[in-house]
């Protein structure tokens, strides 16, 4: 299904909800969904029978301090029909909680604990929001532009001496 | 009482008491294919559930990526998953080019799927080998490895590395096929083809193999698309879908190839013995492949021009192709800069791995070690 058409029917369903439709120089174009919505739209997008998106490819988090924002990306796919759709999130950096979309794709649980490790998105709902690849007591979230590497970890030094 | 050195006390009252136990398994144990740690919760012999602990082997590439550019950051992916490092080279190459509308070279996309298909024979060779092992059986490792050097070393000539190949350049591939290339690789396919049978007698279909896995951690095919389960394990579930076939890129929808799904052929549909025998199907649809392409090589060169300031303009893009695990998902946002703004890469093992949870509940302990080595984990492809 084509991004504009996505993007019409969605907004006839969801109204205000669903913003701009975002469409980049290079790449894809996306649905940009307010944060409150999206597990509607979510679910929407799961069970309606012309969309059927019955696969959450990829969700991953981008950080934006410019627009001190953090978006959430979503790719959608449908197994059953197989065309795919992407829709955007962008949350406060200062606050970023939306909803988790657990309840509709499963894969979700691990993709948004990454998320919240890595960006520290809060996904209220989410039934295991822990870290996922780093260690439970790290501070701070590496894929925010402004995170400084710390130096030390448990009185192991980060840095290395030049041996020359 | 004494026993072996630990004091064990004995109960002599009538009924047992029982506990749950909860018991740690990795992170260094030979069976998890990596650093992956898994924290077990059994009564007696069967799990309630066994959750993973995953990021011994996290690297942050995807940090790594924003630092070092579009074009250095292509050694990086090698390491995303090294025993089928080939995909995620053309994964990366693929998005960059998606980003700034590059055409490849048609001589550089056989050169890339040609690559592509050896390693994921190598892949599987090690998948279906080691699962021989994890579950008992240390001969057919030996066979699989045998046949795995050859690759190697057919791998070796094209770009001189084994293991981390670095072949793979955005616009086309560092090198061109070395002489003679064609007709050794065609030697290879003829020896190698006919050892999938003697593979299949010496371990596929022993009858203790077979009921091992059969009918051990079902995987329906509504909660492998909702978890989001790739590839093989995908398609042992019974969903045709193949990402080269369905969502064609690079050469493969003038290639003529079969899609194997599971079909329950000892047990149930969706179990570890289909997961396992999809990969011996799919080195038969990769020799297929091969044969193929390595007959008709077109002539030309194997870069186009691409400049070494690599800027693609601002925007995002999101590429999926079939690596040795799965349909593997590239996200790369473009600020219009030198460096990629964020890089996102989805892999096979990650989505295997957070079925587990579930599909552990009620299993043996024993049968963890089957589930992981048939849904063929590689712990950093997990991490990145």
């Amino acid at each position: 299904m084509d991004a504009a058409a996505l993007h019409a029917s969605l907004r006839e369903r969801f109204g205000d909800a669903i913003l701009a439709l975002d469409e980049p120089a290079a790449g894809d174009r996306a649905v940009r969904v307010a944060p409150a919505a999206i597990l509607e739209v979510a679910r929407h997008c799961a069970s309606d029978p012309a969309l059927a998106f019955d696969c959450l490819s990829n969700q991953s988090g981008v950080d934006y301090p410019a627009r001190n924002e953090i978006e959430v990306v979503y790719h959608l796919f449908s197994y059953a029909t197989r065309h795919a759709a992407v829709l955007k999130v962008a949350v406060p950096r200062d606050n970023p909680v939306m909803p988790t979309v657990e309840s509709v794709w499963k894969t979700a649980i691990w993709q948004e604990r990454e998320i919240f490790d890595l960006l520290g998105v809060v996904f209220e709902g989410h039934p295991d929001l822990r870290r996922l690849l780093l260690p439970e007591d790290w501070v701070g979230h590496p894929l925010r532009k402004d995170f400084v590497e710390p130096t030390e970890y448990h009185g192991i030094s980060t840095k290395r001496e030049s041996m020359l | 009482m004494s026993l072996g050195g630990f004091d064990v006390q004995v109960v002599r009252e009538s009924g047992f008491a029982t506990e749950e136990m909860t018991l740690n398994m990795g992170p260094q144990h030979p069976s998890t294919h990596g650093v992956l740690r898994f924290v077990v919760r059994a009564d007696g012999e069967v799990m309630t559930e066994a959750v993973p602990d995953v990021g011994y082997l996290h690297r942050s590439i995807e940090k790594i990526a924003e630092k070092v550019g579009y074009h250095g950051f292509m050694p990086y992916t090698d390491r995303v998953d090294y025993v089928a490092a080939m995909p995620c080279n053309q994964g990366w190459a693929m998005v960059c080019e998606k980003l700034a509308g590059l055409e490849v070279p048609r001589r550089a996309e056989f050169c890339r799927v040609i690559a592509t298909e050896f390693n994921r024979i190598a892949s599987h060779l090690l998948a279906v080998g080691s699962m021989g092992m994890d579950i008992g059986a240390y001969t057919p490792f030996t066979h699989a490895l045998r046949e795995r050097e050859y690759i190697n070393d057919l791998l070796e000539e094209l770009c001189g590395a084994r293991l981390t190949f670095n072949y793979v350049r955005i616009g086309g591939v560092g090198w061109d096929l070395p002489p003679d290339f064609e007709r050794k690789g065609l030697a290879y396919i003829e020896r190698f083809e006919p050892l999938i049978d003697e593979y299949n007698s010496l371990i596929s279909f022993n009858k203790i193999y077979k009921e091992r896995l059969a009918g051990v951690a079902v995987i329906s095919a509504a909660d492998a698309i909702n978890y989001n389960l790739t590839g093989p394990n995908l398609r042992a579930s019974g969903v045709k879908f193949d990402v080269r076939r369905d969502l064609p890129y690079s050469i493969y929808p003038e290639l003529d190839f079969d899609v194997p799904v599971g079909t329950g052929e000892a047990g149930v549909v969706g179990d570890c013995f289909d997961r396992y025998m999809l990969r011996i199907r799919e080195m038969q649809e990769s020799c297929k492949i091969l044969r193929q392409c390595l007959r008709q090589v077109p002539p030309g060169s194997v870069l186009g021009k691409v400049p070494r300031k690599f800027k693609p303009p601002v925007g995002d893009a999101y590429v999926r192709l079939e690596s040795a695990r799965g349909d593997m998902g590239w996200y790369c946002v473009s600020d219009g800069t030198e460096y990629p703004y964020r890089v996102k890469i989805r892999t096979g093992s990650f989505t295997a791995t957070s079925i587990i949870e579930k599909v552990s509940r009620g299993l043996m302990i024993a049968d963890l070690i089957a589930v992981i080595a048939s849904l063929d984990l590689v712990a950093p492809e997990i991490d990145r």
